[in-house]
């Protein structure tokens, strides 16, 4: 077990009239390790920082003071990568609605705010290191079923063969812009995954190139989903309201419809 | 070094159907026993990955995020280009073909831009086969936009995420491999080294980032899809993470690298706020369908708009300056990037910027939400709306072409853009230069391939929007699982290889070596502060423009960020554990070694084409000026074991179909 040596890290950065905060961040050296929240007090943080540009800049204070600094996930810092997770003051992706913590602005905040940090929590996602999780559960899901057995050759129908309503492929690209975040299992009480799986079910059930396997992929991806230990849905809609990118609970329903459909044909 | 770029003789439209006829085969069976390593998982990567697998081979896959989904293709917006002519304008892979050599300033290949255009209209039909969720119009069918510098509507799109849906759908196509056991996916690990055995790729070294184990892993040929390196600015609109360590290292070991410094600046971004910014980002091209650029007219206005005490909207129409529209009439707002970019720097530099640095022009969508609304109404038939009904419409049909783009924009600048203009400014992007390969995607070493935008291969000095896409996938899907079976039909009988060689041995050595004297130098100084450094100075020397004044002085400079580098930057945390310390640490020296050589190869070429502009080199009014007698060659660079002493190597370029032409949109 390792216990972290420092408690209070003061960081001043050279920025005038900023923010002064208080962070209180989850700190675990790794995956087995005991973790601990560690408070640090930061100074002058502009408005116009990313939640991330903030962290970026207690991260350049511990490292000049010699001390290990916080890791998180973080790639596109746009909101696309679905690779930033963190749960700010009890919120996955912090208080805003829509956006990814790498959207998160510090004018979101005011000075003198006390800010918890702490990692994605949930049987299905160990930490790995502070706030950074292993999500490759998703993945397993995923290749259990989410995809078209479709062989990559190119000798295909041609595109336009089949048309597609405007509707459907409309709802197919909302289900579809699922970013793997994990938010909706993070903030459900239950540790449930059934948005994430359930986008996914939906994006091709709604195609018609989905249909000829749409039984056999939501019983693959529902086995492998209560495979990786993530909890049941009891309908509390958390989930939608935390998910960066709004993905509507229909997609649950569609996919319990999907699910009911394939047991019925047995 | 002989570059033979392996380009198949016959007529340009048979010479990709005559290398399938011709390609040496590998048998089912045989294929079960040869390994390839694909490093990268962005479309390119996941493409490969998938196609090699499903072909038989026993392929493992790299990235180094926690999932290949995450690869920095997933950023893409505006769409991919494909010869498809399904708006029935004239469209034609000839004249995608032409676009691209066109827009890349005559500096690309004719033969391996042929092929891309070929296999263009391929791509979209598998992905739709994929479920692909493609934008479409109320008939069901696929719809269409416009990018620059071309005059017909060839690119597909899924709204403002369409290099999201295409990697989702690569990454689906990989997925099922993995499910099959066909692929090993080997996530959080970073390719530091590729092996050479008797001039054969034969594996690589790699990083397990979680547990900081050196990994050492065999295969018959490796790919590196490891993307482009505009990250060596320091502030790109690449994800954080993209780097050029692979291509680098493979590099150091004999892979030639062409025309590095042909790099692209894409000319609508959000401008920087401030010293914290730690990236920047980028808004769609696609959106220069629907606004229109400008400045103010007159030097008070833009002073007084800087001074915030003069809102653009209430600038009348006789105030402004569509210096796009004004230069260039025939292509106006859809320019190519390198020219709209410049055009844009031109006007900031003689004080008509906008924002408090005085760095940003408009994007102006309020004609297009006019323009729209009115459409609307007459479609609706209402024709006694108001004007605020209109414009309400008109947004309305903005919004469902580009609402997530808006929405990103307002939330990083905190203001509205369907009230009031977007305010941008030029950022780097993509880069056209990368590992030289041939015909083939081979690099100049056998067996080790380059694809997607890692390789330099088919934008010349300038890439057209839309076209990495269709790119990173022709070379995933449809190049690469032909052409590596022609190399690979010689491995049958080599046999599993043993990661016991010496050559691993010493490979694996050299990176635990580096690794350590990072950690034992005793700096305090963190990694960015070089990177951000080093990023300034190839910005205001190596990028917009470029003179040979300045190069010179940016190649000095870099070589003293390198001593400052080595000497003083600290690594914090564990060698064997999870520490991005590190793995920046690594990139940065890569980046370094990168940064000089773009110097170099930019002050070797004493002409302006493309992204590459050198100050000397313009036209009276300031176009660039090329100077095809002497330059019209890839510049492919050798590594000679110090960084500041590169040999150059040239591959002539050769027009045989197209005529080679000053480039005008005017
Ligand atoms: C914001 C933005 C928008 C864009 N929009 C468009 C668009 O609309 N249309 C268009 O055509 N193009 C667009 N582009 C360009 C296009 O997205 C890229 O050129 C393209 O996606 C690159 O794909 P790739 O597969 O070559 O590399 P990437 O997607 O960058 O993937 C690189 C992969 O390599 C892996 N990797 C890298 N180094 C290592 C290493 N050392 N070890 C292990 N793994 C490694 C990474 O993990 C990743 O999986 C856009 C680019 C940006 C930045
Ligand atoms: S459904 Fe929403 S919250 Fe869940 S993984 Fe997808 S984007 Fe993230
Ligand atoms: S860093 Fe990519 S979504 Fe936040």
């Amino acid at each position: 077990m390792t216990t972290l040596k420092y408690n209070h890290v003061v960081i001043n950065n050279n920025m005038e009239n900023g923010m002064n905060l208080t962070l209180k961040v989850w700190r675990q050296a790794n995956a087995e390790a005991q973790g601990q929240m560690t408070e640090y007090k930061l100074g002058n943080v502009s408005p116009d920082m990313s939640f991330l540009e903030m962290m970026d800049v207690l991260n350049d204070g511990l490292i000049r003071k010699g001390e290990d600094p916080v890791t998180f996930d973080h790639d596109c810092r746009e909101g696309i990568c679905g690779m930033c997770s963190m749960f700010i003051n009890g919120e996955a992706h912090g208080p805003n609605r829509g956006v990814t913590t790498c959207q998160l602005h510090m004018r979101s905040f005011k000075d003198g705010d006390t800010i918890y940090i702490e990692p994605w929590r949930s049987a299905g996602f160990p930490v790995i290191k502070d706030l950074m999780v292993d999500r490759s559960a998703f993945d397993r899901i995923q290749q259990a079923g989410g995809f078209v057995s479709v062989n990559t050759s190119g000798r295909t129908l041609d595109a336009n063969a089949i048309p597609v309503p405007k509707a459907d492929a409309d709802k197919a690209f909302d289900a579809a812009t699922c970013i793997g975040c994990g938010a909706c299992v993070a903030t459900c009480p239950n540790g449930s995954a059934m948005l994430f799986v359930g986008a996914k079910v939906s994006q091709f059930a709604l195609l018609p190139q989905g249909h000829p396997e749409r039984h056999d992929r939501v019983e693959n991806m529902v086995k492998q989903m209560d495979a990786e230990g993530f909890g049941n849905c009891s309908n509390i809609g958390a989930c939608e309201v935390k998910c960066p990118k709004s993905i509507s609970i229909e997609n649950i329903a569609r996919m319990n419809r999907e699910y009911m459909a394939a047991n019925l044909k047995g | 070094m002989e570059l033979i770029n392996k380009i198949p003789d016959g007529p340009l439209d048979q010479k990709w159907t005559k290398y399938k006829n011709t390609a040496r085969l590998v048998n089912p069976a045989n294929k079960r026993n040869i390994d390839v390593i694909v490093v990268g998982t962005g479309l390119a990567g996941a493409s490969a990955a998938a196609s090699l697998a499903e072909m038989g081979y026993k392929v493992k896959a790299l990235c180094f995020q926690d999932s290949p989904r995450r690869a920095h293709s997933i950023a893409a917006q505006g769409g991919i280009n494909a010869a498809k002519n399904y708006m029935n304008d004239g469209d034609s892979t000839y004249r995608l073909f032409y676009d691209t050599i066109k827009g890349g300033d005559y500096r690309s290949r004719e033969a391996n831009v042929y092929r891309l255009a070929e296999v263009s209209a391929n791509i979209i039909d598998q992905c739709v086969a994929q479920g692909v969720p493609f934008a479409r119009d109320y008939g069901g069918l696929l719809d269409n936009r416009s990018f620059g510098g071309t005059q017909v509507s060839r690119t597909f799109y899924a709204k403002g995420q369409t290099g999201q849906q295409l990697l989702l759908g690569a990454y689906s196509a990989m997925s099922r491999q993995i499910g099959k056991g066909n692929i090993t996916l080997l996530n959080r690990h970073e390719m530091l080294d590729v092996v050479v055995i008797d001039g054969k790729a034969r594996g690589i070294i790699a990083r397990n980032l979680v547990t900081g184990a050196i990994e050492r892993h065999s295969a018959h040929a490796v790919a590196l899809c490891t993307g482009g390196y505009g990250n060596v600015f320091f502030l790109s609109t690449n994800a954080m993470g993209s780097n050029v360590t692979a291509a680098w290292r493979a590099h150091k070991r004999g892979a030639l690298m062409a025309n590095p410094c042909f790099t692209q600046i894409h000319p609508t971004c959000i401008p920087v706020s401030g010293d914290h910014q730690s990236k920047l980002t980028l808004m769609s091209e696609s959106l220069r369908n629907d606004g229109r650029i400008w400045v103010p007219k007159f030097k008070e206005d833009a002073e007084a708009i800087r001074a915030k005490k003069l809102k653009p909207t209430d600038l009348a129409e006789d105030r402004r300056d569509y210096y796009l529209e004004r230069r260039y009439p025939a292509f106006g707002n859809l320019v190519p990037r390198d020219v709209a970019s410049r055009a844009a720097k031109e006007r900031c530099d003689a004080g008509f910027g906008v924002n408090a640095t005085g760095e940003a022009v408009y994007l102006d969508f309020a004609s297009s939400f006019e323009r729209y609304g009115k459409q609307q109404a007459t479609v609706k038939g209402l024709h006694n709306a108001t004007h605020d009904e209109i414009i309400a419409m008109g947004k309305k049909v903005v919004e469902q072409k580009y609402g997530n783009l808006f929405q990103m924009y307002e939330q990083i600048v905190a203001e509205n853009p369907y009230e009031t203009p977007m305010m941008i400014y030029p950022a780097v992007h993509y880069t056209m230069g990368g590992l030289w390969v041939d015909y083939e995607l081979m690099t100049t070493i056998k067996g080790c391939y380059a694809c997607g935008e890692a390789n330099f291969s088919d934008h010349g000095a300038n890439r057209l929007g839309a076209s990495a896409l269709m790119q990173g996938l022709a070379d995933g899907y449809f190049v690469l699982p032909y052409t590596i079976g022609n190399y690979l039909a010689d491995e049958i009988s080599t046999g599993k290889i043993s990661t016991d060689a010496p050559e691993f041995v010493a490979a694996e050595d050299n990176v635990r070596k580096q690794i350590e004297s990072l950690f034992n130098n005793n700096g305090t100084v963190p990694v960015d502060h070089f990177h951000r450094k080093l990023g300034k100075i190839i910005w205001d020397y190596c990028g917009m423009a470029r003179s040979e004044e300045g190069l010179k002085f940016a190649i000095s400079e870099i070589q003293k960020i390198r001593e400052d580098f080595f000497k003083n930057a600290r690594i914090p945390g564990v060698q064997n554990g999870m520490n991005p310390e590190l793995e920046k640490a690594m990139r940065v020296a890569d980046f370094i070694d990168l940064g000089e050589l773009m110097c170099k190869d930019a002050l070797e070429r004493n002409e302006s084409c493309g992204g590459h502009f050198r100050e000397e080199y313009q036209t009276e009014e300031g176009e660039a000026l090329r100077v095809d007698d002497v330059y019209n060659y890839v510049a492919a660079w050798e590594f000679t074991g110090n960084p500041s002493a590169p040999i150059l190597n040239k591959e002539p370029l050769v027009y045989d179909n197209i005529k080679v032409q000053s480039r005008s949109y005017k």
